[in-house]
């Protein structure tokens, strides 16, 4: 029984890290204003480029590096939709989420099906060898940790510094930020491109860490959990990334209780993930006060520069 | 004498209209020169382009002796010039000290005692760390002044700085305006205000339909005047008989007390309120005060809930939870303060924003839309009212925003209704325009409708209102008859000093 | 720069065709560039896709076939989004449907009633229509995000079918492969073209976009919404109930969907199987914007991606183009399309100095 609840939190961590990375990324996004809903297609071109890299050069640093540089240059043509051609936020999230999602099989096209050796666990040494912490904190492959720590700078960048201010500000007014003479919409690029390669890292340990595999439709969804997890979260990386965490749980359960023997239908578990969310969001949503107080105000409007 | 600034030719070009029309000026170090204008003349325009935020189409800028072209805002403050404009640019969700470290380089907690250094010099007290939304507008103000000054600016640049100020304040803001001039900063100071101009200006540039008609120095000419110089022909106040009100209410708010759902919103306080029909009823009060909230709820935009107390009647029918729909029925009509997005959908056309509240009124039939009558409906409400548009089709974003208010005052005046409540109704617009509303405000109200209006002009409230009531953080006074009322002690009210007031008219 | 963007003060009728035709173009042009990185032939591979198909009988008749349900659910969706309602749970939608419509022929399975039909088509949409108004209730409620509730709606509605293809519903006969039994005749929608799989639920969305044209051009109630999406503070001003359109928007368009969804199982498919839309309900999103959220542009739109899909089969077979080709036309039009949109609204001006 110890066995499987350190198994089942130790890979709580690998559960949520794909999302830790993708949604941290979406919430600084989302602070400037901008609402960028193709995070399932730039897991997905995240996913299959990393695979692929690393496959076919065998080095993970390339396949996590070229994994985030494909998203970003994704999402700098979501970038340019909503900035420079004012398009609907929403509408341009859905086309580039779609166009990633086609370009993901057809960059993994040669390589459907196939497996590779899954990054690394670290070994730190006594810290590892902890009883029951050793095993659930300190027996992971570095991105786990790299992920913790792309959180923590998330979070101090956000709330402690001048550049989190002048993200916050672009968020709530980006006629005002422009006014007093902030570049808004090289600012929002710049988000949204971190946004794009952290979820292309997200994708990245999907196929090269927690599967590791590549197939079509990998991403399974996730994208979509992120942008709910970002409202979960309030869009406080911290409180993110224990919903991350939490989720990761969740969506383990279907292991842990099937090793316990019960019959419940597999498909009832594969729907449960999206029951909760939908159930959570619906909770949090109910405080219109909270969210207000916490949302960047300017979310999914058009800001138009000459207007 | 050596110009701090100086323009020459300066012209901007929109696709309607020749906004700035080869515009010279010149600015003397220590001088508090104003721009003076009716709205649409141009004012705006071209202390963005001083400020950078747009650029001239053609014509030069000199600083300080030497050309310059002034790319962004941030050049500008390089260049030291701050401006405080009308609608601030401000975050609501930052503190104080955080609004202005965007702006003025240091550490929030060497801001923050700057800020009140600087506060105190001048006579703008504020704390630092509270955040922007909980400040009142006036405070809010303050603080554009204060990360302005900061900057330590040779050239200050306020737009329309007054409109939110009661009249003590106006004083104060003077006082350090001053000051400030004293210590060598030049002051360019947009206004369409006279009498203010002649109090504080040291020389006034004056525009009329984007061109220099003259400079002067404003102590030396009359209200008069320079009113004559600034429109270009004089218009009579409107006649205004004394109300004969009917006895029967026409709206009645009663004991109100309401939390609204924003948390950046005002709570009302023990509103009290009575229009009769045949009477205006002006509200004035520095906006931010409840106005809002007020005419949301009277307008059905917002309802009352269960956790509010207090009663809103129009005519003899309770309305608290009547939708607008339900008391357009009942013979409502109403213009919000903000015309495009509210008032009128911005890119529909005038035929649509016409049935946007007129659908009732034979425009549609088994909820089918009659789009013969429909355009025929805003041919007539363009006609009535002079709406200088393209026709029935053209979207209501394309219009100034003068005409736009004359497009939905029109509409709602052709819906008859026998109550009428109208936020800022000539907010923004030429005198000619404003003056138009207000004669059809005044015939509507010989007619038998019941009229109120929320205003921050004071001078529009005496001109047409039979009561007055003010508004502050939430609490109405009780009301004054407009015809006895003093500017000072309606001045004194807007600062809440109404609440052992006992006189009732 | 000589050039400023400006918003046009009325819309115009060219730019607005012109903008589709635009998106259609660049994403052929973009499409002849990704083949030819492919190492294929783009001319044959262009031919394949969009010309191929409409020289048979059975390349039309599979293209009407696809136009069917795309057409239905993107004049439902449309209707939502005019009104800034986003359901992108169609697909759920239309499954939610094919269940229903499913389960009853099934119960029915010997029934030869004309009723049986009619019956179907009304479960299917009001099922489509409680799926989607799970949503609505959320939103309304709760104000829980109607993008992420459909979308989680639709993955729910998925493992739903599954469930029932594998259980409950399977076919006794069918050797435990996951799907139903066969439907019998009377569950069957009557064929429309001889030597085609094209059936008369075509004809139902043709209705089905008249009255959306009506509800949208002329209606009052369809006015309403597109204030409350264009200006929700107009609405309000107005006093148009923003509860109901949503609502409306949702409900409309999980209707339509729930009834295209019926169309499938009994049109081609005649049964439940785990695989009954090849993503209808998110391709109709595209051309719902395709067709610039109007009537009669979503029927030419409808069009356009049916053929894409036929197009993407065939040049499978016979070029070898790789099978995300569909997908990733899809993409492009839409980011193409929404760059064009710029100007159906604005306009680029000459700066010129005159008075």
């Amino acid at each position: 029984m110890l066995d499987s609840v350190i198994f089942l939190l130790a890979s709580t961590l690998a559960a949520a890290t794909p999302l830790l990375f993708a949604a941290v990324g979406e919430a600084v996004v989302e602070k400037t204003g901008v609402l960028n809903l193709s995070i399932e297609g730039m897991m997905a071109i995240g996913a299959a480029t990393g695979f692929v890299v690393a496959t076919l050069s065998g080095s993970y640093v390339q396949g996590f590096a070229m994994a985030a540089i494909a998203s970003a240059l994704l999402s700098a043509v979501f970038a340019g939709l909503v900035l420079t051609f004012l398009a609907n936020q929403v509408a341009a999230g859905l086309a580039i989420g779609i166009l990633g999602l086609g370009l993901s099989v057809l960059i993994g096209k040669e390589f459907e099906g196939t497996t590779i050796i899954p990054l690394q666990d670290l070994d730190l040494g006594t810290l590892s060898e902890l009883p029951f912490i050793g095993p659930v904190l300190f027996s992971h492959d570095v991105m786990v940790y790299v992920g913790m720590a792309t959180v923590i700078v998330c979070w101090w960048v956000l709330s402690h510094t001048r550049l989190g201010l002048i993200i916050r500000a672009v968020g709530e007014s980006p006629s005002a930020a422009a006014t007093i003479g902030y570049p808004v919409l090289l600012i929002r690029l710049l988000a949204i491109v971190f946004g794009g390669a952290m979820a292309g890292l997200g994708g990245a340990y999907l196929t090269l860490a927690y599967t590791p595999l590549w197939a079509e439709g990998l991403v399974a969804g996730r994208g979509w959990i992120v942008v709910a997890l970002v409202v979960f979260g309030m869009w406080r990386p911290l409180r993110i990334a224990i919903g991350a965490y939490l989720f990761g749980a969740v969506s383990l359960l279907e292991l842990f209780i099937q090793g316990q023997g019960y019959a419940i239908p597999s498909q009832l578990m594969s729907a449960m993930p999206y029951i909760i969310t939908i159930t959570v969001l619906a909770v949090i949503s109910r405080n219109p006060r909270l969210i207000r107080l916490n949302h960047p105000a300017s979310l999914g409007q058009t800001y138009n520069k000459s207007a | 004498m050596n110009s701090l600034l100086q323009l020459r030719g300066i012209s901007k070009i929109y696709p309607a209209v020749v906004a700035n029309d080869r515009i010279d000026l010149d600015i003397a170090p220590g001088e508090i020169h104003a721009i003076l204008g009716e709205n649409g003349a141009g004012k705006s325009t071209l202390m963005k382009l001083i400020y950078g935020v747009s650029q001239p189409d053609e014509g030069n800028i000199t600083w300080q002796g030497k050309p310059v072209v002034i790319k962004s805002p941030a050049q500008a403050r390089n260049l030291g010039i701050g401006m405080v404009f009308q609608h601030f640019s401000l975050f609501e969700s930052l503190s104080v000290a955080q609004n202005i470290s965007l702006a003025v380089k240091g550490s929030i907690k060497h801001l923050s005692e700057q800020v009140e250094a600087v506060g105190e010099e001048f006579g703008l007290p504020l704390s630092a760390d509270t955040l922007v939304h909980s400040l009142s507008v006036g405070e809010r103000q303050r603080v554009e002044i204060i990360r302005c000054l900061l900057q330590q600016p040779k050239l200050l640049i306020m737009d329309e700085p007054t409109s939110v100020l009661p009249p003590q304040g106006v004083q104060q803001l003077f006082n350090t305006l001053r000051k400030l001039r004293d210590t060598g900063c030049s002051i360019l100071y947009i206004s369409h205000k006279l009498e203010e101009i002649r109090q504080l200006c040291d020389k006034a540039t004056i525009l009329r339909s984007g061109k220099v008609v003259a400079t002067a120095r404003p102590g030396e000419h009359s209200n008069e005047e320079l009113a004559h110089l600034m429109i270009g022909r004089t218009i009579a106040p409107p006649e205004h008989a004394p109300a004969e009100p009917a006895s029967e209410q026409a709206l009645s708010v009663t004991q109100l007390a309401y939390e609204p759902d924003d948390p950046f919103g005002t709570r009302l306080k023990d509103i009290n309120l009575q229009v009769y029909p045949g009477e205006i009823v002006g509200i004035a009060g520095v906006s931010g005060n409840g106005q809002n909230e007020l005419m949301r709820l009277i307008s059905g935009e917002e309802m009352l809930t269960k956790q509010d107390t207090g009663d809103i009647f129009i005519g003899s029918q309770k309305s608290n939870t009547l939708t607008a729909t339900q008391r357009r029925t009942l013979g409502l009509g109403f213009v919000p303060e903000e015309r495009l997005g509210r008032g009128a959908v911005p890119d529909l056309s005038l035929s649509f924003n016409g049935l946007l509240t007129a659908y009732r009124h034979g425009l549609t039939r088994f909820g089918m839309i009659r789009h013969k009558k429909v355009r025929a409906f805003a041919d007539e409400c363009i006609a009535q009212n002079d709406v200088r548009c393209g026709g029935n089709q053209s979207v209501a974003a394309s219009l100034s925003g003068g005409n736009l208010q004359k497009f939905i005052v029109g509409r709602e005046i052709a819906l008859a209704p026998s109550l009428f409540v109208l936020s800022q109704p000539t907010w923004g617009l030429d005198v000619g325009a404003a003056s138009n509303i207000r004669k059809a405000l005044l015939q509507l109200r010989d007619n038998g409708a019941a009229i109120l209006v929320v205003s921050e002009e004071l001078e529009e409230l005496f001109e047409i209102s039979d009561r007055l009531h003010v508004i502050y953080d939430g609490y109405l006074s009780p009301s004054l008859n407009a015809r006895s009322a003093t500017a000072t002690q309606i001045g004194r009210w807007m600062t809440g000093e109404f609440s052992n007031a006992g006189e009732v008219a | 720069m000589p050039y400023r963007l400006v918003a046009r003060t009325e819309p115009s009728l060219r730019a607005q065709l012109l903008v589709p035709l635009a998106a259609i173009l660049l994403t052929l042009l973009a499409g002849s560039l990704l083949f030819t990185l492919l190492g294929k032939n783009a001319l044959d591979a262009f031919y394949a896709f969009f010309i191929e198909p409409l020289t048979t009988r059975y390349g039309i008749g599979e293209v009407l076939l696809k136009m069917g349900p795309l057409l239905l659910i993107a004049q439902g969706l449309a209707i939502g989004f005019r009104a800034r309602v986003w359901n992108i749970g169609a697909e759920g939608q239309l499954l939610v449907g094919a269940i229903a419509a499913g389960a009853l022929a099934l119960h029915f399975e010997s029934s030869d009633s004309v009723w049986l039909l009619p019956a179907m088509i009304c479960a299917g949409t009001l099922a489509g229509a409680a799926w989607a108004g799970i949503a609505a209730w959320l939103r309304t409620s709760c104000n829980a995000n109607e993008i992420l509730v459909t979308f989680m709606l639709s993955s729910i509605a998925l493992q739903l079918l599954y469930y029932l293809v594998s259980g409950p519903l399977r076919d006794p006969m069918g050797m435990s492969f996951p799907q139903s039994a066969l439907f019998g005749d009377a569950a069957m929608f009557a064929p429309l073209m001889d030597n085609t799989r094209v059936n008369t639920s075509l004809l139902l969305a043709l209705i089905a976009s008249l009255v959306a044209w009506i509800f949208v051009q002329r209606s009052m109630p369809g006015f309403k919404l597109l204030v409350g999406g264009q200006a929700p503070e107009a609405a309000r001003y107005a006093g148009f109930a923003q509860k109901r359109a949503v609502w409306i928007g949702l409900l409309i368009g999980g209707a339509a969907a729930g009834m295209a969804g019926v169309g499938e199982v009994a049109g081609p498919l005649g049964l439940l199987q785990r695989s009954i839309s090849p993503g209808y309900g998110f391709a109709a999103i595209i051309v719902a914007f395709l067709g610039g959220l109007h009537p009669i542009g979503i029927v030419f739109a409808a069009f356009f991606m049916a053929l894409i899909y036929v197009g993407g089969d065939m040049s499978l077979v016979s070029v070898g183009l790789p099978n995300s080709s569909t997908t990733i036309f899809q993409g492009m039009l839409l980011v193409f399309y929404l760059a064009c949109f710029l100007f159906a609204h604005h306009r680029l001006q000459r700066i010129e100095i005159k008075r």
